[in-house]
């Protein structure tokens, strides 16, 4: 259970996944999101206004699917880091997975990393394909990182050195 | 004796948006910090504030520290005493301060109490032994003196500055073994949480410390499981090699000032200790002392800079400064108080401010 362990549940992940259908269609942001807490950015930041407004600002997020093309700009204006983007068409065998990365020393393009799950666990290999890390990221780094296809909706994290 | 119209005591997220107000309003406004630098425990915080735009979400709170700042340096009727230490509050609203040795009086019209909060500590054997450490200390060597506090920590506590603290050591390349927690579930955000977790980091819920053992220094701690009734269960302990072990068990309301100047005090657990009546203006039973912020009651930084601003506004109408904005304001900074604890994780201290404003 989420509040004892931290870590999101089967339930939890499936109340707020995109339908296969839009999946397969490209890149859309998944939204960890599962405590109602004060909190907008998400819904200030959307430059395609993709996050419906919020009544009240402890409001969950709710995403219209279509809308979200996936640009990420959520990721690093989420302050909770709970915002991740995945595009299951990026290859016949590889899903794309955009996390934010707030460690030192940041991986290189190209550098193949161990890929985590939720619980830090490794659950196999991930090659880092983009570091985005433009000043109005404001230190929060966004991976870019290519996936087995079948670890696109597991992997949250790459392994970290040090 | 130096004479303001307002003195704000507590240079943090609340003393800041008080001045800023009070002043925007008017008042000439004395800031008095003890430390050397305004922002309080802003200046620790790297990671991203929650709320609105309004409570500068998605900033980090190192550069909220830096706004405010700015924003009471354009003020001209801001004076800011740094290095400033109140020491006691006389009647007639005269307070002594220390600075740079030397002690001296000031006189204000109104008070706001903005003094924030202090860590409580967890009674174990051997919680005196170097490498026990508070987690403001830990935060405080690490973000202000870049100094790496230990090599391997265990984290006490999952409430908000548990997780976060945990957090920053991880950046700062500090292993932390893992995070206990008293009560059945974790206290913080559960974002900030998932976010330790998916580094590898084990939040162990429903266990306390034993103890902590080593020859000189911390070598490690036996942590052990909580049953249903909060009694320790015999045979569940574990060994944790670390060492250091950080408290992160809560806050409690700094009121000494408050107590000193007649105020009167209630203990409320929801509000983290004894703190004043106050009416919705946040002034207390004394009038012309108003209080914002932790010390009237633990909570986010983002309620205590609106309500710095709201003690702020209405010190300053108290003076008689009330201009056409001032309504507007006030309106829209209670606004902002109810909508950020409107919701489940508002409700304790809402019920905690239901026994203390009058």
């Amino acid at each position: 259970m989420l509040s004892r362990t931290g870590v999101a549940t089967c339930e939890n992940i499936e109340s707020i996944l995109p339908p296969k259908e839009r999946l397969q269609k490209g890149p859309v942001a998944v939204i960890e999101c599962f405590q109602q807490i004060p909190c907008n950015p998400c819904y200030s930041s959307c430059p395609r206004n993709a996050i419906k407004p919020f009544d009240d600002i402890n409001d969950l997020p709710v995403l219209d699917y279509e809308s979200c093309n996936g640009c990420g700009t959520c990721i690093h204006n989420c302050p909770g880091l709970a915002i991740f983007v995945v595009d299951e068409t990026y290859t016949e065998e590889e899903a794309l997975v955009k996390l934010p990365y707030e460690y030192t020393p940041l991986p290189k393009v190209g550098d193949l990393v161990e890929a985590l799950d939720r619980e830090g666990k490794k659950v196999g290999q991930a090659q880092v394909v983009k570091v985005q890390n433009a000043k109005g990221q404001d230190r929060t780094p966004v991976l870019w990182v290519s996936v087995s296809k079948h670890l696109s909706q597991q992997v949250r994290n790459i392994g970290m050195e040090g | 004796m130096l004479s303001y119209e307002i003195a704000v005591i507590g240079g943090g997220p609340a003393g800041l948006c008080a001045a800023i107000s009070a002043a925007a309003a008017g008042a000439s406004v004395a800031l008095i910090e003890k430390d050397r630098h305004l922002g309080g425990q802003l200046v620790k915080q790297t990671h991203m504030f929650f709320g609105s735009k309004a409570q500068f979400a998605s900033t980090r709170g190192i550069d909220i520290a830096d706004i405010l700042s700015r924003q009471c340096e354009e003020l001209k009727n801001i004076t800011v005493l740094l290095g400033a230490t109140v020491l006691g509050y006389y009647d007639d609203q005269v307070l002594t301060i220390e600075q740079d040795n030397k002690v001296q009086r000031v006189k204000a019209d109104c008070l706001v109490v903005a003094t924030g909060a202090s860590e409580k500590v967890l009674p174990f054997p051997n919680n005196d032994l170097p490498g026990i450490y508070g987690a403001g200390a830990v935060q405080t060597l690490m973000n202000v003196y870049g100094v790496k506090p230990a090599d391997r920590v265990l984290m006490v506590g999952a409430g908000n500055i548990g997780l976060i603290v945990s957090y920053q050591l991880l950046q700062a390349h500090v292993k932390v073994a893992g995070i206990i927690e008293a009560a059945k579930h974790i206290g913080g955000y559960l974002v900030h949480a998932s976010k330790i977790r998916r580094a590898g980091v084990p939040i162990m819920t429903g266990y306390t410390i034993k103890k902590a053992y080593g020859e000189r220094k911390v070598e490690g701690a036996i942590v052990w499981q909580l049953d249903d009734r909060w009694q320790p269960i015999p045979g569940t302990e574990l060994d944790i090699p670390v060492d250091a072990v950080c408290l992160a068990v809560g806050l409690t309301p700094m009121g000494e000032l408050l107590w000193q100047a007649g105020c009167q005090m209630i203990y409320v657990p929801q509000l983290g200790g004894h703190v004043p009546f106050r009416k919705a203006t946040l002034e207390t039973t004394v009038p012309g002392i108003y209080v914002a912020g932790d010390v009237a009651g633990v909570e986010e930084a983002s309620s205590a800079m609106v309500e710095g601003r709201l003690a702020g506004l209405a010190a300053a109408r108290r003076l008689g400064y009330h201009n056409a904005d001032w309504e507007n304001k006030y309106q829209d900074a209670l606004q902002q108080l109810m909508a950020l604890r409107s919701g489940p994780v508002g409700e304790k201290i809402c019920s905690g401010l239901k026994c203390v404003v009058v």
